[in-house]
């Protein structure tokens, strides 16, 4: 035994030494994190500030401009109509998405043969590439050549084809068919993991209790889901707030800026323009909203799990 | 193999004060238990011991070293988690051979020590077997293969019995002292559970809310309690006690309560003499109570009315009450009783434990 | 469950079913039709007689044919797997590093600096891309495949170092401590006990991040400009359609061959994917 107590004396190198203390682990294990979100989130966002307040153009460094480009945006009816276009938008498609995708997970939360491969292909319009299967749905919203209008026609729904992405209206309605299509997969996997978590037992206790299916849905169910709905939900309000490709494939914000959101807008302005301090300045105008969002489901989460 | 000495160790958690200037030496090849309720500090200190707690002020020794600031991997020690803490993705073989591996041992050295450890446990054919095969003993018996195999200078041992059933538990017990008396180590062994503490410790130490209340070898403790804390955790029933006033009569000193009326003991005299006239907790454990017969003198006795009957077999518990208290008393298992029966009890008076009634010290 | 009659069953839950997974997957039947169908067949007008859109008797090549000859298709095929790889794969290190700490070390600043991924976490990436745009270009990454591969970590470490801070959490203590006692220092412990045990959550982490970065589009967009380091998303994008020209057949023959490589991919992990997905919105 002599011999195993010389075995464990050896000394250690300095370095590993020097790991044993949990700071100076913690920071190198932080170290390449710390620099890469440094340089490629807080740096670019300090940036942006700085761009937003200068007359910055592609090639050309700009000069201090103050709130200029802000005062700018507030006297632009295309800034309105954006912003507005943003709202609707996010607004009706998260409540199509909770709505269907609860349904869905609903649905997928029964026991039945094959599950495993229905919710593996339902996952399939999340996990494709979301601008080649907007194309996809570009083409079927095609105004000569649309699928959709031929089955309408066929059924006898219409008698004239519909312009699906030539009108502002239709437009918009077109964008969130596709981003509910897109959104529900998201919900209904989520929100069927909350379902699973919540033990049968008590669906069966309030069944014998004499509650009928939508009351135990109602008093059970909804209660204990919410916390998970929530997240969901603002994880869905932030990506649908800030979402450029749908919009950039199928109408590119047209028609006559009728599905501009503040990303597709940014990027004419930015990239296509070439006005990178206005680019920026419309970006940076969605971090107030979305920072209020945050904050205030942030706070409602926190409430619904304390009770 | 090597002794172990803890000297003024105290331990805060911010404004926790989880361990208090313990002082204490576990000689070369003692087998130490630690025992206490939850929260009494004996994991906190088995913690400091391994490394794995920083110590907030005291010096902690292995062998001739101190280690204080010493990471655990070179303190030379072993250590049995209660939940095993096996590791899931390697084989019992690897889970035995990671110590030595990590100390750059040869592989056939490190064969030979594992088959030893192997064989000695009785685990020779789980060897191949991941942790999530194993049953409960026998994941048991290979976190203790673990830290055989190491040959370290100390065993560490938290609550490792605690997971396994009943009967397990006590079969383990036996092969763990077998086990201590055939390797010698060193050993610290921390348990909530007074039996494992007596029938294990060549000493135990027992705590309570970071203090050593007090050390000794399981016998002493049970004798001869330092305060009524220790007097009421050894021991299972565990002791009755009362509050009862000291008086003076005639020369002789009794001690008194609504219902209870005793002399004290001659050899208690001397000590409880000062407290005449006040108040003390008088403890008396209840297989040192039986019914009174003809041969016990009735200085001794008292009436008590039959509660609960608890009828084990071995012995009977009975739950009486003593005027406006409760005492138990463990009885012949022949007795025939009734509920609400009233009894006449008899106190061994060479076994009644006095407590001073502010500082709870043994009197 | 509690079952009804049997025309319970079919309103309430086959018929539905089967019209979600119809609306759910028809677009990807019609991307696929769409790439094996003869111009003839696909420039009929909606009212045509005669006409069957969802089905044809004359499959063809000859878009798929267009796309890897006419097109730099597989370049991008190429350019995307390894930028999704490189920035998984470095996604991973940071996000295992990072969240083992997180989860596992006291240190001062340790719940600010948890707070502060998470709200990385939330950050969009059509927040940054202007000014991101201008600092790649500065740095001289513009049109390299390093302007993405450093880029995209910036969304993906939040979520890998949330998700191993999730498993991590999930692993006993005692684990890492028994591997410390036996001999293994701090590090040691981290990679030959904690890492090991958590390999599920690092191949959800990774299957997440890879399909993330597939999917990813704007910093694709704006950061390359040459087709031959362009990746699947922005060469279909930007070289099938000439100015208001779709070339429908090999737009969707791209589209569904740029999306086989990530839903194979997927279909190996789906449970490893799911369980991403659902670890990525628990708190």
């Amino acid at each position: 035994m002599a011999i195993i107590a010389a075995g464990t004396v050896v000394g250690a190198p300095p370095r590993r030494r020097l790991l044993e203390d949990e700071r100076w682990l913690a920071m190198m294990l932080l170290l390449p994190t710390a620099v890469l979100l440094g340089l490629f989130i807080a740096y670019p966002f300090m940036r942006g500030i700085v761009l937003a307040v200068t007359d910055a153009r592609v090639g050309i460094a700009g000069e201090f401009v103050g709130l200029g480009n802000f005062e700018r945006l507030a006297s632009d009816p295309i800034f309105y109509q954006v912003v507005w276009n943003t709202v609707l938008y996010t607004a009706v498609t998260t409540v199509f998405k909770l709505a269907l995708g609860l349904w869905l997970a609903l649905l997928l939360n029964r026991s039945f043969r094959g599950k495993a491969y229905v919710r593996a292909f339902i996952l399939l319009p999340f996990i494709i590439p979301t601008v080649l299967s907007t194309f996809a749905w570009k083409w079927m919203f095609d105004p000569t050549f649309s699928v959709l209008n031929w089955t309408m026609y066929q059924l006898s729904i219409i008698n004239r084809p519909i312009n699906w992405l030539g009108d502002g209206d239709l437009a918009m309605l077109s964008i969130i068919i596709v981003n509910i299509w897109r959104g529900v997969p998201f919900f209904a996997i989520s929100l069927l993991a909350g379902l699973q978590t919540i033990s049968p037992d008590l669906n069966e206790a309030a069944a014998i209790d004499g509650a009928k299916p939508l009351q135990r849905f109602w008093y059970i169910t909804w209660p204990l889901l919410l916390p998970v709905t929530m997240v969901v939900v603002l994880f869905s309000v932030i990506q649908t707030f800030a979402d450029f490709q749908i919009v950039y494939v199928m109408t590119g914000g047209g028609p006559a800026n009728a599905t501009h959101l503040f990303a597709t807008y940014a990027y004419q302005l930015g990239v296509g323009t070439g006005l990178l301090s206005q680019g920026a300045a419309i970006s940076l105008a969605m971090f107030p909203i979305l920072f209020l969002i945050v904050v205030v489901q942030l706070l409602y989460i926190r409430r619904v799990e304390i009770r | 193999m090597a002794q172990v000495v803890l000297k003024e160790i105290n331990k805060f958690y911010e404004s926790v004060h989880a361990v208090k200037d313990v002082n204490l030496t576990i000689r070369d090849k003692e087998f130490m238990v630690f025992v206490g309720p939850s929260g009494c500090g004996k994991t906190t200190t088995l913690r400091m011991v391994a490394g794995l707690e920083a110590i907030s002020s005291g010096n902690i020794l292995i062998g001739e070293q101190i280690v204080n600031d010493l990471p655990p991997m070179d303190r030379d020690i072993a250590m049995v988690f209660q939940n095993y803490a096996l590791y899931p993705h390697m084989s019992v073989f690897d889970n035995m051979a990671f110590g030595l591996k990590m100390r750059k041992f040869a592989k056939a050295e490190i064969k030979q020590r594992v088959q030893k450890a192997a064989d000695i446990l009785g685990i020779e054919q789980l060897l191949g077997r991941k942790p999530r095969q194993l049953s409960g003993g026998q994941r048991q018996r290979v976190a203790l293969g673990r830290a055989i195999v190491r040959h370290p200078q100390v065993f560490l041992f938290d609550e490792p019995l605690s997971n396994l059933d009943a009967k397990l538990r006590v079969q383990m017990r036996v092969e763990l002292k077998k086990l201590h008396e055939r390797l010698g180590t060193t050993a610290i062994y921390v348990t909530h559970d007074q039996v494992e503490a007596m029938t294990l410790g060549d000493r135990v130490v027992v705590m309570k809310d970071g203090w050593v209340q007090q050390v000794g070898q399981p016998l002493e403790l049970y004798n001869a309690p330092a305060n009524k804390f220790v007097a009421g955790f050894i021991g299972s029933p565990a002791m009755n006690f009362a509050v009862v006033e000291v008086k003076e009569s005639a020369g002789e000193l009794w001690v008194e309560s609504s219902g209870l009326r005793i002399k004290v003991p001659d050899r208690n005299a001397a000590g409880l003499g000062p407290h005449a006239g006040r108040q003390v907790t008088v403890g008396i454990r209840p297989e040192d109570l039986r019914i009174a017969g003809s041969e016990d003198p009735a200085v001794n006795c008292f009436d008590a009315v039959v509660e609960v009957v608890e009828q084990l077999g071995s012995e009977i518990l009975l739950d009486v009450s003593v005027g406006p208290g409760t005492m138990v008393a463990a009885v012949e298992p022949t007795l025939k009783t009734r509920l609400h029966e009233k009894l006449r009890l008899a106190a061994d008076p060479d076994r009644m434990h006095f407590f001073d009634i502010e500082s709870e010290i043994a009197i | 469950m509690i079952e009804g009659a049997i025309w319970r069953r079919w309103v309430f839950f086959r018929i539905p079913l089967f019209l979600f997974i119809l609306v759910l997957l028809f677009p990807f039947y019609w991307m696929a039709i769409t790439s094996f169908r003869p111009d003839g067949e696909l420039y009929r007008p909606w009212n045509a007689i005669n006409y069957n859109p969802f089905w044809t008797w004359k499959p063809t090549l000859v878009h798929v044919q267009y796309l890897f000859r006419e097109t730099m298709f597989t370049t991008w095929l190429w350019n995307t797997m390894l930028i999704a790889l490189a920035s998984t794969a470095i996604s991973l290190v940071c996000g295992v590093f990072a969240g083992y700490a997180l989860s596992r070390l006291n240190f001062r600043f340790a719940g600010l600096l948890g707070t502060g991924i998470f709200i990385t976490y939330l950050v969009p990436q059509t927040l940054l891309f202007i000014p991101l745009s201008e600092i790649i270009r500065n740095y001289r990454l513009g049109d390299t495949p390093w302007s993405l591969i450093l880029t995209y970590p910036t969304f993906l470490i939040p979520f890998c170092t949330w998700l191993m801070m999730g498993y991590f959490k999930a692993i006993p203590r005692e684990l890492e401590e028994c591997a410390r006692i036996d001999g293994a220092s701090r590090w040691q412990a981290m990679l030959y006990i904690i890492v090991p045990v958590a390999v599920p959550g690092i191949l959800s982490a990774g299957i997440f991040a890879f399909t993330l970065s597939w999917n990813e589009f704007i910093y694709a967009l704006v950061f390359l400009s040459s087709p031959e380091q362009k990746t699947v998303p922005v060469g279909v994008v930007s070289e099938l359609i000439r100015g208001d020209v779709f070339f429908w057949g090999p737009l969707m023959a791209g589209a569904l061959l740029g999306s086989i490589p990530v839903a194979l991919v997927y279909s190996f992990f789906v449970e490893h994917y799911v369980s991403g997905l659902t670890g990525s919105v628990k708190g």
